[in-house]
C-alpha cells in the first residue's frame, strides 16, 4: 500500500442508489467567458449526492447541435433543503454548448448520483484544497462537506488571470482560507505551490490534500504527500459512455503494488487515492 | 395479459428482450431489475488477462457511436469464480459471451464456462483469428464452420453464434454457423467504422478504427438479421440499434425470435425494460395474445403505391 493514511470518514459510506429524473432548470447562466452556473430543482434523494460524485446528464439534442451520449458532470453545489444542486461547466464542446442554451423551466434529464465522492482525515484534521479550472467546480462542495465536519479548509486555486478566479467568495463564505495563484502574475508556478503546501503543512500540521483539475498540480500534490506522508485524494476527469462501469470507455492507469491497473472513472472514481493516480 | 415468451436457441425466455454484450454488467442491477429481463449477458471474456484498448475508447457520432474497447477480460478462471456467481441471484438465463484468438483456444475456453449457472454460451466469432491473418471467423463461411465446429464438440450447451456485419456472405456465414452446430445466431457485432477530430486533424479513437452501433445501424443490421432469417432453420436475434420498442417490432416481423438491446442502455439505463413494457403495449393494442405470433409476419412486397412517410398533400 501506498496509501499514507486511512481515512475514517468517507463521504460515501454506503453507494446511493442513482436514478434517472427529470430536473427543471432554475437559472442558467455565464460566470465569466468561458463558464456557466445551471441550478436545477431535483428529486429529494438526487440531493443524496455528496462532493466528488457526478451526475450523467442528457444533453438536450437542438438544432445543430446533437449530442449523443450523455455528459458527466460533478456536482458543484448540493442544496438537500431546497432539493436543489448546480453545476458549474465549462462551454467547450457540442453537450457543454447544448447545455447552455437551455433556459430557466425547461427540464434536464439526468442520472445519478454516482461514482465515489471524497473521504475525510481522521481527527477533523485540516485539510489543503488544489484546484484549478474545471477543477474548481469538483472541489467546491468538499469545503463545506468538511467545514460542516470540523475540518478547517486551505483553498488554493490556480488560473491563467485572476479573472478567470471563480467561487473565491463563496469558498470563503463556506469558511475556507482562500489562496490564490495566477499565471499572469506568475505565482501558480508548481515549485510556489508546493511551498505554500510545505508552509501550511508546518502551521497547521495538514491532515490531508485533495486536488483536481491539473496535471502539474497533481504531481505536485503527490510529490508533498510522499515527502510529508500526508493523506491525499485526486478526482479525475475522463470521457463516458455509459456512466456505470458497464462500457470500460473511462479507464485510466493506476498504480496497484508493483504493476498498472486500469480502473474505471465511473466506477471505482472519479475520487481516487492521490498517490496511486498516474496522470491527472 | 400478453403472453411474451418465446422459444430461443434452446431456451424458453420469459421475452424477448435482453441485454447485447458489453453493454451491460452487474452493476446494473443497482438501477433496474434484472428479473424483469429475458436473459443477461455477460460482457465478452478471453482465455487470457486483457487491458484493452487505448483510450479513447468511445466516440460519438451522427447517430451513433463508435467503440474500440478491445475486450479488456479478467481472464477465464476469475470470471468463472468471481462473475459467474454474481448472477445467481436474478430468474433470467446467464448468456456468457466468450472469444479467443485461434478455433481451439476458443472450445477450450468454451469447456472452461461450460458450468452450472450458465444457460447458454455466446461465442463472439466476429473477432479476429490470428490464424487467418486477424480476419474475423465470421467473415468467411469455412473459418466460420472451422470455429463452430470445434466449439459444438466442447459444450452441451446451447450455442449463439455472434456475427459480424462485416462480411459480404452473411447468408452463407449464417448458414455455416448452422452448419457447424450453432443453435442460435446474434446479428450482428459492431459495424468497422472511424471518424476524424478535423481541429486537431486526429483520428478520434485510440486505436483508429472501431466498431459502429446506435440508430444509425439499424437500417443495415435489420437487412442481415432478414437475410440470416431466410437462409437458416435456427433462431436469429436481432441485434443492431434498438431504441425503442418499435425498432424492436420490426426485428420481430422480419423474423427474429428475440432482439438484444445495448448502445440504448448507455443512454437510458431502463432502456430494455421500455422496449419489454412497449412490445406488450403493442401486442395489447393491436389484439394480440402471444407475442410470438408477430414473429416472421413480414408481407411479401411493399404496399402498392403506399405512402410510408408524409407526402405533399
Amino acid at each position: 500500500m501506498i496509501e499514507a493514511a486511512v481515512p475514517t470518514q468517507s463521504a460515501t459510506p454506503d453507494r446511493m442508489p442513482a436514478t434517472e429524473f427529470d430536473a427543471e432548470v432554475l437559472c442558467n447562466d455565464p460566470v465569466n467567458e468561458e463558464y456557466n452556473l445551471m441550478a436545477v430543482s431535483v428529486p429529494e434523494r438526487a440531493t443524496g449526492a455528496v462532493p466528488g460524485q457526478f451526475f450523467h446528464l442528457l444533453c438536450p439534442q437542438k438544432d445543430a447541435l446533437q449530442p449523443f451520449f450523455r455528459r458527466p458532470m460533478s456536482v458543484y453545489r448540493i442544496e438537500p433543503e431546497a432539493r436543489r444542486l448546480s453545476f458549474l461547466y465549462k462551454v467547450t464542446g457540442t453537450g457543454t454548448r447544448a447545455m447552455a442554451a437551455m433556459k430557466a423551466g425547461e427540464t434536464f434529464n439526468m442520472l445519478g448520483p454516482l461514482g465515489i465522492g471524497f473521504s475525510l482525515p481522521a481527527d477533523a484534521a485540516p485539510i489543503v484544497v488544489l484546484a484549478r479550472g474545471v477543477g474548481l467546480a469538483t472541489m467546491a462542495p468538499l469545503i463545506p462537506f468538511a467545514r460542516s465536519r470540523g475540518h478547517r479548509v486551505t483553498a488554493i486555486l490556480s488560473a491563467r488571470t485572476p479573472d478567470l478566479l471563480m467561487s473565491v467568495d463563496e469558498m470563503r463564505r463556506d469558511g475556507a482560507d482562500v489562496l490564490t495563484v495566477t499565471d499572469l502574475q506568475g505565482t501558480s508556478d508548481v515549485e510556489i505551490v508546493e511551498d505554500m503546501l510545505h508552509m501550511l503543512y508546518g502551521k497547521l500540521r495538514l491532515g490531508g490534500v485533495y486536488v483536481c483539475g491539473s496535471n502539474r498540480l497533481m504531481l505536485a500534490a503527490q510529490r508533498v504527500a510522499r515527502r510529508l506522508d500526508l493523506f491525499g485524494e485526486v478526482a479525475l476527469e475522463q470521457q463516458m459512455a455509459c456512466g456505470l462501469g458497464m462500457c470500460f470507455c473511462c479507464v485510466r492507469p493506476f498504480r496497484e503494488d508493483d504493476g498498472v491497473v486500469h480502473r474505471r472513472v465511473c466506477r471505482e472514481g472519479p475520487v481516487f487515492p492521490l498517490l496511486e493516480a498516474m496522470q491527472w | 395479459m400478453v403472453d411474451l415468451s418465446v422459444d430461443c436457441g434452446g431456451l424458453r425466455l420469459a421475452n424477448p428482450v435482453m441485454p447485447a454484450s458489453g453493454t451491460f454488467s452487474h452493476e446494473l442491477a443497482d438501477i433496474i431489475d434484472f428479473d424483469r429481463l429475458g436473459a443477461l449477458v455477460t460482457k465478452t471474456i478471453t482465455p487470457e488477462r486483457r487491458l484493452g484498448n487505448p483510450t479513447p475508447r468511445v466516440a460519438e457520432v451522427s447517430g451513433g457511436m463508435l467503440n474500440s474497447i478491445g475486450i479488456p477480460s479478467k481472464g477465464a478462471a476469475q470470471f468463472v469464480a468471481e462473475v459467474i456467481p454474481l448472477y445467481a441471484a436474478f430468474t433470467a438465463p446467464l448468456i456468457v459471451s466468450i472469444s479467443a484468438n485461434t478455433p481451439d483456444e476458443f472450445a477450450e475456453l468454451c469447456r472452461k464456462v461450460t458450468v452450472p449457472g450458465v444457460a447458454a454460451i455466446e461465442v463472439n466469432i466476429s473477432c479476429p483469428n490470428l490464424e487467418d491473418d486477424g480476419r474475423a471467423f465470421a467473415m468467411r463461411p469455412h473459418t466460420t464452420l472451422q470455429v463452430m465446429q470445434k466449439l459444438r464438440a466442447a459444450t452441451d450447451l446451447p450455442l449463439w453464434a455472434k456475427l459480424t456485419p462485416n462480411t459480404g456472405e452473411i447468408p452463407e456465414v449464417a448458414a455455416a454457423a448452422e452448419a457447424g452446430g450453432a443453435d442460435a445466431l446474434v446479428v450482428a457485432n459492431t459495424i468497422l467504422a472511424m471518424s476524424v477530430d478535423i481541429r486537431t486533424r486526429r483520428p478520434t479513437l485510440g486505436k483508429v478504427m472501431g466498431g459502429l452501433s446506435g440508430p444509425a445501424v439499424k437500417p443495415i443490421v435489420l437487412r442481415m438479421a432478414y437475410q440470416c432469417v431466410r437462409s437458416v432453420g435456427i433462431p436469429v436475434i436481432g441485434c443492431g440499434g434498438i431504441m425503442t420498442a418499435e425498432d424492436a417490432v420490426e426485428y420481430l416481423f422480419v423474423g427474429c425470435q428475440a432482439v438484444q438491446v445495448g448502445t440504448a442502455t448507455f443512454l437510458h439505463a431502463g432502456a430494455m425494460l421500455d422496449v419489454i413494457d412497449g412490445l406488450e403495449a403493442f401486442c395489447r393494442d393491436a389484439g394480440i395474445e402471444r407475442v410470438s405470433e408477430i414473429i416472421g409476419t413480414l408481407s411479401s412486397s411493399a404496399e402498392d403505391g403506399g405512402m410510408v412517410w408524409e407526402a405533399i398533400a
